[in-house]
C-alpha cells in the first residue's frame, strides 16, 4: 500500500471511531438504553465528550514530542473539529432539553413569537447562571477555530497569525473545565481529573518547557515542493 | 513526506540526556493521567437493572392524601436514585445496593424523650397500619417522580417515643457501615448522612416513615428498610436506611446543609420562587416526560402545609 492509501485508511478509521460515541448515544436514546432521565444523560455525555476531544487535541503536540513521530499532527484538526462537533451537540441538547422544554408558550409552540421567546430564554440563562455563561463562552471560543480550520483559511490568515489565533483553544479547555466544575453537585472527582489533564497538557506548553528543548526532537520544517511551486505552509503551523 | 527531520541541529541545541529522560518521565505521567481521565474515569451510561420484586406487604390501606397522578414506573423508580452511600451516579444504588442487607435492622431512639432505647424494625411496625401514599417527589436537581410509597405516619412512631417538652426537632441518621455502603469510603459527604425536621413538620399527617414501594418491601436502592417521605420538601430531606432517631432542642445540621449551606438549607421546602444559587427551581422534568412542568409551591401540598410557615421568610429559610 502506498503512503497515501495508509493515510486515507487511517484517517477514515479515526474519523469513524470519533463518531462512535455520538452514534452510540443516538442508538441508546432510540432503544431506551439510557437512564430514566435520557435528556440529562445526553446533555452530560455530549459535554464530557467535548472535554475528551479537547484533551485529545491538546495531547497531539506532547504525543509528537514524546513519540518522536510527527504523524500525529495529521489528526489534530480532526480531533479539534470533533471537540467542536460534540460541543455543538451539547449546546443544542441544552437548548432543546432545558430551554425549549421549559418555555412558557401562551400562544402555542407554533406561534411566531416562540423563537423570540426561546432566544430570550437562552440569553437570560447565559447572563444569569455563571456555569452557563462559562460553558457558552467555551463553545463560542471554539467556533472561530472551527471556521478557520481549512487549508484555505490558514493560507489567507498566514501561518504565524493562524497559529496564534488557534492558541485560543487553551482558553476553551480551561473554560470547559470550569464549566464542568461549577455545575456538579458535590462529587468533583471527574472535573478534577479533567482539570489535571488540561493543566498538564498546558504545562507542556509553558515557556520553561519550551526553551532549550524544542530542538531535541525532530523539528518540523516548512514543506517545499520545488517541482510544484509554492504550497500552503502546513508544516509551518505545527510548531506548537 | 510532508514532514522532514532537520539535518542541521547543532550539538549545543541537543538537550542533555538526563534532562531529556526526566522530561520523558514527566510527560509519560502526564499522558497517563490524561488518559485515565479521558477513558477510565467515566464509563458510558449503562442501562441499570431495576430492582427484583420483593415480598408483598399485606393489609395496605388507601389514603386520601394520595395524589391521583400516574406513578412513575417501577424501573425508573428503582434505577434512578441519588443514594451517595453507594456512589454518586444515578445508577450506583441499583448497581451496588445488594450489599446493604436490611435484615435484621434496629433503630435507636435517644435524646429528649421519655422512652429512649433500641428496637427491632418488627417491633416498630407492630400495631402500625400500613397505608399506600402516592406522593409527588421533587428532587433539588429539577427532576420529579410520582412514587407509591407504603408506610405509616411518622407521628405514630414519635408518640410512642414520648418526646419531652424540650424536643423541638427530630434528627435522623442513616446507617454508617462502609462494608455495606461502599460509597461511604469516599468523603463526598460527611457520614453518617443526617437529616432533621422541626417537630410540627415531623408530626404532620403527610410525613411518613416508608417501608414499601408499589405494595412491596422497599428495595435496597430506595432506602430499605425504613426511610422518610416528606412530599413538600426536596428529595434530599427523604433520608434513607434510618438507624437512629434523636429528639433535640437545637436545629440539627443536615448533611447537605453541612456540605454547602448557601445552596441547601434546613427547611428545603419545594419553592419555585427561590432558586438554587446555580440553577432555577421554577420548572422540573417529570421523569418520562419531555416538556418541563412548572414547579408548584410546596410541591403542590401548600393547602396542607403552608400554615406551618406563616410569618417565615422563605427566602431566608430555604
Amino acid at each position: 500500500m502506498s503512503d497515501r492509501t495508509v493515510r486515507v485508511l487511517l484517517k477514515s478509521l479515526v474519523f469513524l471511531v470519533s463518531l462512535a460515541p455520538a452514534a452510540w448515544l443516538a442508538w441508546a436514546t432510540l432503544t431506551g438504553n439510557l437512564s430514566a432521565n435520557p435528556l440529562g444523560d445526553l446533555t452530560n455525555e455530549t459535554g464530557v465528550w467535548t472535554l475528551r476531544f479537547l484533551c485529545i487535541t491538546l495531547a497531539i503536540t506532547p504525543l509528537r514530542r514524546i513519540s518522536g513521530w510527527n504523524g500525529w499532527i495529521k489528526f489534530r484538526r480532526m480531533a479539534g473539529l470533533y471537540a467542536f462537533f460534540y460541543g455543538t451537540l451539547h449546546l443544542t441538547t441544552y437548548v432543546i432539553a432545558d430551554r425549549v422544554a421549559g418555555l412558557d408558550v401562551p400562544n402555542g409552540f407554533i406561534a411566531w413569537t416562540t423563537l423570540a421567546d426561546l432566544a430570550r430564554a437562552v440569553w437570560d440563562d447565559i447572563a444569569k447562571r455563571p456555569y452557563i455563561t462559562v460553558g457558552f463562552a467555551a463553545w463560542a471560543t471554539m467556533a472561530p477555530l472551527a471556521v478557520t480550520s481549512t487549508a484555505g483559511m490558514i493560507r489567507r490568515i498566514g501561518g504565524k497569525r493562524w497559529s496564534r489565533l488557534h492558541t485560543v483553544v487553551y482558553v476553551t479547555a480551561v473554560l470547559g473545565v470550569v464549566h464542568y466544575w461549577w455545575l456538579v453537585k458535590a462529587d468533583i472527582r471527574r472535573p478534577v481529573a479533567y482539570a489535571a489533564a488540561v493543566a498538564l497538557l498546558l504545562a507542556f506548553r509553558s515557556p520553561s518547557e519550551r526553551t532549550g528543548n524544542r530542538c531535541a526532537l525532530p523539528r518540523l520544517v516548512p514543506n517545499t515542493h520545488p517541482s510544484s511551486g509554492p504550497r500552503p505552509p502546513f508544516a509551518a503551523q505545527v510548531s506548537n | 513526506m510532508l514532514i522532514r527531520r532537520a539535518s542541521d541541529v547543532r550539538s549545543s541545541e541537543i538537550t542533555d540526556k538526563k534532562r531529556y529522560l526526566n522530561r520523558r518521565a514527566f510527560l509519560q505521567t502526564a499522558v497517563g493521567l490524561a488518559a485515565t481521565s479521558l477513558v477510565g474515569a467515566e464509563a458510558l451510561v449503562q442501562g441499570a437493572t431495576p430492582a427484583r420484586h420483593g415480598r408483598k406487604l399485606e393489609n395496605i390501606g388507601r389514603s386520601a392524601l394520595s395524589t391521583n397522578e400516574k406513578p412513575t414506573n417501577w424501573e425508573n423508580v428503582t434505577t434512578y436514585n441519588n443514594f451517595y452511600e453507594f456512589g454518586t451516579s444515578y445508577d450506583s444504588a441499583s448497581t451496588y445496593a445488594r450489599s446493604l442487607k436490611p435484615e435484621p435492622w434496629t433503630i435507636a431512639v435517644d435524646g429528649e424523650c421519655a422512652r429512649p432505647g433500641t428496637m427491632n424494625l418488627e417491633d416498630v411496625l407492630k400495631g402500625k397500619t400500613l397505608e399506600e401514599r402516592i406522593y409527588r417527589h421533587r428532587c433539588v436537581e429539577r427532576w420529579s417522580m410520582v412514587i407509591p410509597w407504603v408506610g405509616f405516619p411518622l407521628s405514630d412512631f414519635i408518640k410512642q417515643c414520648e418526646p419531652t417538652s424540650k424536643a423541638k426537632y427530630v434528627e435522623f441518621a442513616t446507617l454508617y457501615d462502609p462494608k455495606r455502603m461502599p460509597g461511604q469510603g469516599s468523603s463526598v459527604l460527611r457520614w453518617p448522612y443526617l437529616e432533621g425536621l422541626r417537630m410540627d413538620e415531623a408530626m404532620h399527617p403527610l410525613t411518613i416513615f416508608a417501608v414499601g414501594l408499589y405494595g412491596e418491601v422497599l428495595p435496597n436502592q430506595n432506602g430499605a428498610p425504613l426511610r422518610l417521605a416528606v412530599p413538600w420538601k426536596y428529595g434530599f430531606k427523604h433520608i434513607k436506611s434510618i438507624v437512629r432517631v434523636r429528639f433535640t432542642e437545637r436545629q440539627p445540621l443536615n448533611a447537605w446543609q453541612g456540605y454547602a449551606a448557601n445552596e441547601y438549607g434546613f427547611y428545603a421546602n419545594v419553592n419555585p420562587t427561590v432558586d438554587h444559587p446555580r440553577w432555577s427551581q421554577a420548572h422540573e422534568r417529570r421523569i418520562g416526560e419531555f416538556l418541563m412542568r412548572k414547579t408548584l409551591m410546596f410541591n403542590g401540598y401548600g393547602d396542607q402545609v403552608a400554615s406551618l410557615y406563616t410569618g417565615m421568610d422563605l427566602r431566608r429559610y430555604y
